[in-house]
This record gives C-alpha cells, sequence and structure tokens, in this order.
C-alpha cells in the first residue's frame, strides 16, 4: 500500500489567464512611530495581483513584505503603524478610503491570508471545527449543523485524513503540518479571491514545505485564485512563483517574470542574493557574500537604500534614489546600471 | 566612501575574490547612532529609559527626602520629639508648631521628622533581609530541582499560609510582651524579623521562577559546554539575569513595609512610646481625631506619601526593565 | 588517509516519560537517539541531516557529554568521553566546542563581549595568562570579522550574525579540534548566512578545525561538508559522502528528502523527480517496528516489519545504507557550480 505518488513527468506549465486585475498596491507608504524615530517601513510599493496568477514578494527580515500585506488585510497595528501614502485597490475600489465595516466584509471573502506560525494564529481554547464553522455561521448564516458539515468538506479539500474526527480536536493535537493545513482551510473557507501567504512553510521541515506548497499550487488551480507569496526563500519562489517582486527597504528594487530573474537579474541585490545561497544541485559552489547589515529603518541609506552594501556602488548611488526603470513589458528594475547589469553575462 | 556611520577601518575585498572574505563593511552600518557611542548594559539601557520618566524623578525625589529626614532628622527640624510642655497640649498648628502639638505637648512636625527615621529604617533593612534570604532560598531551589526544590517549596508554602498581621502579632507579642519595657533598637529589631519571617516566601518564588527560566537558556547551556562550574553558572549567568523581577519587587516592597510597620505600631505590637514613628503617632492619634485631627493628619499624609513614592518608584523601574526582560 | 578522532558507537539516548507529581511512575520512553555509530575524521565536516524530531539535537548534547547517553560510547582520540575523571572531562572540553543556533539566546545578554569570548579563559585558566586575555580575545574578534574596538559592547547592539560570530569566537578561543555547530545559520537572514558559512570555511582551513555540522538544510550542509549521514527517528538511515548522498542516494528518505528540497531554477521544475511523502513523522514514543520508515515508505514488504535494516553497505549502494530495498537513484541533477558574475567595481 502506498502513500506517497512518485511522478517524474514534467508538472503542467502555467498559462497565463487573461482576467481582470484583482489586487493593486499602489504608491504604498507606511511609518512606525516609535520612542526611537519614525522608521519608514514601506517607502513607495507598487505591485498587482491577477487572478490566476502567484506573485512572490521576495524579501529579508526589515524589507516590509510583512507590512505591506498588513497594510492590504488592514490588520496592521495602529499606532505605531500609520499608512502615509498611496492606495491599495480591490476590484479597483481603494480599500484605504473604506469604511471598517466595509473592509471588514473585503477580509475572508475578497482576500484571505495564511500566516506563518499557526500555533499562534489559531485560537487553542476552541476546536478546530469550531474555528472554521465559525466563519459559515457568522458570514454566511448558515445552520450550525450545515456549517459544520462545510467544515468537514474543508478539512478534507487540504487532505487531512480522517476529517470527521479530526474536527473536535484542538489545534494543538495536530503536527506544524496539519495545523497549517487547518489554516488554509480557514482561509479559503469563504472561497476568496486573493489568498496572501505570509512565509507559509518557513516554520516547516522541508518534506511538509513541499506538501504545503503543492497543496496551495492545486488549490490555486482549482479556484482560480490569485497567490500573493511572501517569503525570503529563493528556492520555494523558483518552483511556485510567475512573477516575482524584490523587496528591499521597503521599496521594490526588481521586478519581472520568475525564469527572466532567475536566468539574468537586474539588481546587485537580487544577484547578490541568488549566488550567496547554498544550491543543493551544485558541487564546488562560492557563496558570493553581501557585505554588511540590512540598513535601520529609522536611518535608511540616502539615495539608493542598497548603496553601502553594493558591490558596484557608484558616485551617483548615495546621491539619486533610481527610480523603477521598465526594462522590458515584465520587467522593472531600481538600479542606475540596471542595464548595465542585464547585458553581463 | 562617504558613508557617515563608519568609525572603523575598512578594508575592500579583492575583486576576483568576492566570496571569500569575512564581514568587511562598518559593522555599525545598521545600528543606529545614539547607541554607538556608549557601550550600555541593559541596566545602563534601563537608566536611560529610566532619565526620561516623570514618574521616575517625582518618586525619587520624595524618596531622597524622606531618606535626608531619616538620616539627618536636625536638619529639618532644631526642635525636640520627646520633650514637650503640657501647657501646649493639643494646640492647633500655627507658627510654632507647624503641625501643632499633641496631647503631651510635643511638637508634632518634630516627632513626624524623627518618626521617618524608625519607619524608613525598618523598612528598609527589613526589605534587604527578606531579598537576601528569599533570593538565597530561591536560587538554590531553583537551581538544584528535585527533592531540594520540592522540600523548600513546601517550606515556604509553610510560611506563605500564615496570616500576616496575625502572624506578626504572634510573634511580636511572644518575643516582646507589654510592659517589657525593650530598647528602641531591640524593638526594631525584632520588628524587622518578623517581617521578614512572614514575607520571604514571596521573593524566594519569583526568585525561583526566574532561575527556572533562566536555567534552560542557551546561554547556560553553552557555558556548560565550555566547562563552567556550577558556582560559575549560578553567580555570573543566573542571578544576574534573574535579579529584574527581585529588583522591583523590592523597591514596591520598602512602600509595602512603610504601611506594616505602622499597622503593627497601631496595634501594640510594634514600637512603641517613647519610641517615635508615625505608626506610633496614628495610633495615639486615634482618640483625639475629633479634637486635634492635625494629630492623625500629618503622620498619614508622610505615610502615604512615602509608601506612594516608592510604589510608583517600583512601577516605573518595571517599566523601564521589562522590554530588556524579554 | 586521516585518521579519526572521534567515534560513536551504538549511541543511545532514551529520556523516560513520567506520570504522577510525588511518586513518579515510568509510563514509556522517548528515544531520541537510538543507536547511532559514525566516524569523524581530522579536519573533515560531517553533516548530519534531518528533520525535527529525528534526534538531532539530542545527539549534539550526548555529544558534547552534556547528557549522558543510556548506552553506547564515544571514543575522543582514543579515550572514553563517559569514563573521564573531572580532570580529563576539563581538558575534554577544550577540546570540543559547541556553536548554537540561537544567536539571540546564545550570549548572556548581561556580559560584554569581552566577558563573553573572554569566558573559556577564565575556565580554563591554564591556556591563557590573565594578562595576555584582553588582546586573545581582540584577535578572536578580528579573526571573525568583528571590531576588536567593541570588545566593551553589549549583545543586544549586535545584529544576528555579528552575534553569532561572537559565538563562533568564543567557541575558537581554545583553539579546540572539533566544533559541534548545531543549526549554526538557519537562525539567520539569507544574505547573511553566507557570510557565516565563508567564515566557518576559512576558519577550518586556518585552525584545522574538524565540524560536526548538524543542520535541517540540506543545500547548507552539502555546500559546507566532506561527509553527510541522514537522520530518521533516531537512527541514521543512510551514510556517506558528499557525492554519495547527493548524487547516488539509496535510502527512500533519503530519496524523498533530497526531492523535497526546493532549487532556486525556475527551469528545474522539470528535471526533478517529485516524491511527496505522505503522513506525520511517527511519535519517538512509539516507533515503528522494524524500520522506523516503513510507515511512509513506498517500497515497504513484510520484512521492512520484521527485521530492522542495519546501516551496512548493500549491493546496489556503495556506501552504508539501512534499507532492505536500497536502490541507487538520482534525484537531484548535480552539476558543476560556475564562477561568480563578474560585476564593475565599486567606485564609492
Amino acid at each position: 500500500m502506498s502513500n506517497v505518488y512518485v511522478a517524474d513527468q514534467p508538472e503542467a506549465a502555467r498559462e497565463g489567464r487573461p482576467s481582470g486585475r484583482l489586487l493593486e498596491v499602489e504608491d504604498l507608504r507606511v511609518e512606525f512611530r516609535t520612542r526611537d524615530g519614525v522608521a519608514k517601513v514601506i517607502n513607495g510599493v507598487t505591485y498587482h495581483v491577477d487572478a490566476g496568477e502567484t506573485l512572490a514578494v521576495l524579501g529579508e527580515s526589515g524589507s516590509g513584505k510583512s507590512v505591506t500585506a498588513q497594510t492590504i488585510m488592514g490588520i496592521l497595528d495602529t499606532p505605531p503603524g500609520f499608512v502615509t501614502g498611496g492606495e491599495v485597490r480591490f476590484h479597483g475600489k481603494d480599500m484605504l478610503k473604506m469604511s471598517g465595516e466595509e473592509r471588514r466584509r473585503i477580509r475572508g471573502e475578497g482576500i484571505a491570508m495564511v500566516f506563518q506560525d499557526a500555533l499562534s494564529a489559531l485560537n487553542p481554547v476552541f476546536t478546530v471545527g469550531f474555528q472554521i464553522a465559525e466563519q459559515f455561521r457568522i458570514r454566511r448564516g448558515m445552520s450550525r449543523r450545515d456549517a459544520k458539515k462545510r467544515a468537514v468538506e474543508m478539512l478534507d479539500q487540504v487532505k487531512i485524513p480522517n476529517a470527521q474526527q479530526r474536527l473536535n480536536e484542538y489545534p494543538h493535537q495536530f503536527s506544524g503540518g496539519m495545523r497549517q493545513r487547518v489554516m488554509i482551510a480557514m482561509s479559503l473557507a469563504l472561497d476568496p479571491e486573493v489568498l496572501i501567504a505570509d512565509e507559509p512553510t518557513t516554520a516547516l521541515d522541508v518534506t511538509v514545505q513541499a506538501q504545503i506548497m503543492d497543496l496551495l499550487a492545486d488549490l490555486q488551480r482549482e479556484r482560480h485564485m490569485g497567490l500573493i507569496l511572501i517569503t525570503h526563500d529563493l528556492g520555494v519562489v523558483a518552483d511556485v512563483a510567475d512573477r516575482i517582486a524584490v523587496m528591499y527597504a521597503g521599496r521594490i528594487v526588481e521586478e519581472g517574470d520568475v525564469h527572466e530573474l532567475y536566468a539574468k537579474p537586474a539588481h546587485p541585490y537580487t544577484l547578490g542574493l541568488l549566488e550567496s545561497i547554498p544550491r543543493i544541485d551544485e558541487k564546488g559552489q562560492q557563496l558570493r557574500t553581501i557585505r554588511g547589515l540590512p540598513p535601520s529603518l529609522l536611518n535608511i541609506p540616502s539615495g539608493c537604500p542598497f548603496h553601502p552594501r553594493c558591490p558596484m556602488a557608484q558616485p551617483i548611488c548615495p546621491e539619486k534614489v533610481p527610480p523603477l526603470l521598465q526594462l522590458g513589458p515584465t520587467r522593472a528594475s531600481a538600479c542606475h546600471f540596471a542595464e548595465e547589469l542585464v547585458q553581463r553575462d | 566612501m562617504s558613508d557617515p556611520t563608519s568609525g572603523s577601518l575598512v578594508t575592500t575585498p579583492p575583486p576576483e575574490q568576492p566570496g571569500i572574505v569575512a564581514d568587511t563593511a562598518p559593522v555599525d552600518a545598521g545600528l543606529p547612532k545614539a547607541k554607538r557611542d556608549k557601550p550600555r548594559g541593559l541596566l545602563g539601557d534601563a537608566w536611560y529609559d529610566l532619565r526620561r520618566k516623570p514618574l521616575f524623578w517625582i518618586s525619587a525625589g520624595f524618596i531622597t527626602l524622606f531618606v535626608l529626614i531619616a538620616a539627618f532628622p536636625f536638619l529639618f527640624t532644631s526642635g525636640s520629639p520627646t520633650s514637650g510642655s503640657l501647657s501646649r497640649s493639643l494646640e492647633g498648628p500655627g507658627s510654632s508648631g507647624w503641625f501643632g502639638y499633641d496631647i503631651q505637648g510635643q511638637d508634632i512636625y518634630s516627632r513626624v521628622i524623627y518618626g521617618a527615621r524608625a519607619s524608613i529604617l525598618v523598612a528598609v533593612s527589613a526589605t534587604l533581609g527578606t531579598v537576601l534570604l528569599g533570593g538565597l532560598v530561591g536560587v538554590i531551589a531553583g537551581f538544584r530541582g528535585g527533592w531540594v526544590d520540592a522540600l523548600l517549596s513546601r517550606i515556604a508554602d509553610v510560611f506563605f499560609g500564615i496570616p500576616f498581621v496575625l502572624g506578626a502579632i504572634v510573634i511580636l507579642f511572644s518575643l516582646n510582651p507589654r510592659g517589657a519595657g525593650s530598647n528602641e533598637w531591640k524593638i526594631m529589631g525584632l520588628v524587622i524579623l518578623a517581617l521578614v519571617m512572614l514575607t520571604w516566601p514571596v521573593a524566594m518564588r519569583i526568585m525561583r521562577s526566574s532561575v527556572l527560566a533562566a536555567k534552560q537558556a542557551d546561554y547556560v547551556v553553552a557555558a556548560r559546554a565550555m566547562g563552567a562550574s556550577n558556582t560559575r553558572i549560578i553567580f555570573k549567568h543566573l542571578i544576574p539575569n534573574c535579579l529584574a523581577p527581585v529588583l522591583v519587587y523590592s523597591t514596591i516592597l520598602v512602600g509595602a513595609y512603610i504601611g506594616a510597620e505602622a499597622t503593627l505600631s497601631f496595634l501594640g505590637v510594634g514600637l512603641q512610646s517613647p519610641v517615635v514613628s508615625w505608626g506610633v503617632m496614628i495610633s495615639d492619634s486615634q482618640q483625639y481625631i475629633r479634637v486635634a485631627p492635625y494629630w492623625l493628619l500629618f503622620p498619614s499624609a508622610f505615610l502615604v506619601t512615602a509608601v506612594l513614592s516608592f510604589v510608583m518608584l517600583g512601577e516605573a523601574v518595571r517599566e523601564a526593565l521589562d522590554p530588556k526582560l524579554r | 588517509m586521516t585518521d579519526s578522532i572521534l567515534e560513536a558507537r551504538d549511541l543511545v539516548k532514551y529520556y523516560p516519560v513520567t506520570r504522577g507529581v510525588v511518586f513518579k511512575k515510568t509510563v514509556g520512553h522517548v528515544q531520541a537517539v537510538d543507536g547511532v555509530s559514525f566516524d569523524l575524521r581530522k579536519g573533515e565536516t560531517l553533516g548530519i541531516v534531518g528533520e525535527s524530531g529525528c534526534g538531532k539535537s539530542t545527539l549534539a548534547k550526548v555529544l558534547m557529554h552534556l547528557e549522558k547517553p543510556t548506552s553506547g560510547g564515544v571514543t575522543f582520540n582514543g579515550q572514553d568521553i563517559y569514563k573521564l575523571g573531572a580532570t580529563g572531562l576539563r581538558r575534554l572540553r577544550r577540546n570540543i566546542q559547541l556553536v548554537m543556533q540561537d544567536p539571540y539566546t546564545s550570549l548572556n545578554p548581561r556580559m560584554t563581549v569581552g566577558d563573553l569570548v573572554g569566558e573559556p579563559f577564565e575556565i580554563h585558566t591554564e591556556v591563557a595568562p590573565k594578562a595576555s586575555r584582553r588582546q586573545k580575545v581582540q584577535e578572536l574578534l578580528e579573526v571573525v570579522g568583528l571590531n576588536p574596538e567593541h570588545i566593551n559592547r553589549y549583545p543586544h547592539q549586535f545584529s544576528g550574525g555579528q552575534r553569532q560570530r561572537i559565538g563562533i569566537a568564543r567557541a575558537l578561543a581554545l583553539r579546540p579540534e572539533i566544533i559541534v555547530c548545531d543549526e549554526p545559520v538557519s537562525a539567520l537572514d539569507v544574505s547573511i548566512q553566507a557570510q557565516v558559512m565563508n567564515l566557518l570555511e576559512k576558519l577550518q582551513d586556518e585552525f584545522g578545525l574538524s565540524y560536526i555540522f548538524i543542520a535541517h538544510d540540506l543545500s547548507v550542509v552539502r555546500h559546507l561538508a566532506d561527509r553527510v549521514a541522514v537522520m530518521y527517528l533516531g537512527k541514521i538511515v543512510e551514510i556517506g559522502t558528499e557525492d554519495e548522498i547527493y548524487e547516488r542516494p539509496t535510502h527512500p528518505y533519503t530519496q524523498a528528502l533530497l526531492s523535497a528540497v526546493p532549487v532556486p531554477d525556475p527551469n528545474s521544475r522539470r528535471n526533478k523527480a517529485i516524491i511527496r511523502l505522505t503522513g506525520d513523522v511517527p511519535s519517538p514514543t512509539n516507533p515503528p517496528s522494524g524500520c522506523r520508515f516503513r510507515t511512509r515508505c513506498w517500497k515497504a514488504q513484510d520484512v521492512c516489519a520484521r527485521d530492522v535494516p542495519l546501516l551496512e553497505v548493500r549491493s546496489g549502494s556503495d556506501h552504508p545504507s539501512a534499507c532492505h530495498f536500497a536502490e541507487k537513484r538520482e534525484i537531484v541533477v548535480s552539476h558543476e557550480a560556475g564562477e561568480l558574475t563578474e560585476l564593475p567595481t565599486r567606485t564609492l
């Protein structure tokens, strides 16, 4: 009896589906007002996601990738966080200008979010079934029995075995990977159009990570959702993303189609990242180090925020903030020397 | 390089080997400027925060005042707390006696000033005793664990179960029966003893739980892996990291003890006349409240202010230390 | 031919599971490590990989003599480390040091960097006379790439990567022969991981260190290790050189593990074999009989439930593998790494 599938066939190629733009973030700016000063966490971020596609937002800690997601969802801690500019448009309407009630309605049905740590995102004193059914009871007005049935269906959809039984168990009784599935089930309960996954597999073992990423990909395909995957893992991104936005110090420094970006990065930070990660399929690898540290957001370097660490910085770099230059229909880079970089071999 | 935060020599790596060299960028590049100039321990950071709290300065101001009053009462009054002339009995506040006079004609103001000494001294000594005893037992219990911990915890539980006022009365009554006429210092010592005996379990519990948590910390494992002896681990690694909650507790404890001493004196088992303390004054003034309310008012005001100052200080210290505790 | 400086033989560590408060009754055992044997040769890096629950952290504690094994032994340069007296143990500690995972909790926040890195000298006073200690600490800070002038700073004034360097400097102080690295880069940002990995490599060359490198990240281990042991539920299921494990894995778990590691190359989606395990890791208090992996293995047969497969070289495999049906299979398509992209030099 085999409970594992071994597939040597290539995965079906992803087709671009022409459809409306679901979610658009434009020139978003967010500050954190702290005791030690004002931290400029997001400094003009623009990206979008369409139905059926996966946008990966790539960045390290302090890049602002999670804060952007929280702002989209409307769960940003205010104070100390304040939105100081920009728009977040869902189906064309700016959510930042909506009332709290309208935003709440979109949350769950329009846009849903999956977090990194399922143990703290799930309420430990309620059963898993209760928490999922709650969504149906409250938001859809279903009866308790119907809601419970739907909850079992959701657990089935995320491939939790013995769903009927496990419905009555508490979050701590599940393993890490199972809990993440539960969280995915909860977030998909109301059939959202956009799913934001914030580091969904960072805390999981690699074999479990692979299962969860497969699950997300399947669910996305079935429901034709837009998926925003926030991560720092360049391997995961290469496997699932269609497009990538690379963030650094609260800005997008490079954007592009996944194949283009990996083959020819157009920003020294992206290049540095790609060449600094050890790869399982390479022998005798030399690792490029990116010198220095990520900047403190209280004190972002002038001009291009990456210049203190950049191996090819020139005098113009601290002077002028490089704009996000379009290098092609799907490509953009915020580096004064982007074109030169792309032409290198 | 134009990076204004660079404070050290920067060597650029030879271009042929971009990967091999270790970090050569200015290591300060990521840190906010203020912290770079002075190395500060966590207590130093706490002090930095504390300095900015008005609550701290207010309470510290009052406490300093009280300590000065306790230490150098003659600086605040030229009068005597015990010599009084019956002719002035129950006289109200006026130019000669700012707080009025008690039934024996003693100047209330002088008595309040001199009374500070007993209160403050007892409170501070008792706090020291409680924290040292409780802290010591807590460290042993937390560090050793097993049956030692179980035994010490049960002993602490026994003491914990004794109701405070009742226990204090019993202790003081048996060791210092009324009319024995013991001297001032002996009585203060007994009061301190009673306070310590009844409250050390709380300090023990606080220290013990801190130690239990700190014992699991990675840096303790690292110290063991290096071959550190138990003594070294306790004194160099555990205690410095467990002090914070005990420190906070002790500042509040001083305030509580001032009140406790006053209570015991009021009940007649603590300090008694002719020794002067705020509690004694409050006790003596009971019967004359209607006639001479100032006799009760002034010592009470001082008492409440003193207790409040310590509690506020404790709050301020807790806030300053708290984020660092995490 | 280098000989082994550390030998582990049949290491077993069980933790009793007790019930009751006053009178404790043992109701079971967590079989964290269940019969692990390996050699560490001088100057090499032995990688130990596995997922959570495989017992690698427990193994680290046992090797560091922080816990006594339930049975089995470890010899260092021929000496049984569990039979040492106090002085012998002290000398052992000078030769085997530890670098821990979390840079935020592995340094005492109340001690300065100088105190932290200098602590080994204070514990083992015979290594350096008091007068020379400060200088030695400063040299160590330089060696790991930190500014020696920061000797009086506190850990919270440093970043995660820098704190990890402090931990490494501390481990290096007594010039040990072996450093056990327990997930030293997992808690660091991607761009900092490379710095620390390069540092570890450099130090190994400079000081002739041998590493036991424990990690869950197979890519990191491939980069640093000469030989690799794969652990599952307390046992080593496969052990071999870097090439053997990554290019010719024979144990199904190793194959599944390799298949699960994402490669930062969008084109590899087509090249890689896809193996997905289902179900959860069984509880270490109640591991499956026979081969522990059989509950999730697609090759499982009756013999797997009956006979515990020994870690030995089998037909179909040129290196030891603990599987009755060990079979070589290419999972990851390896290739030689190219040169790093040459960039125009910085003129700032």
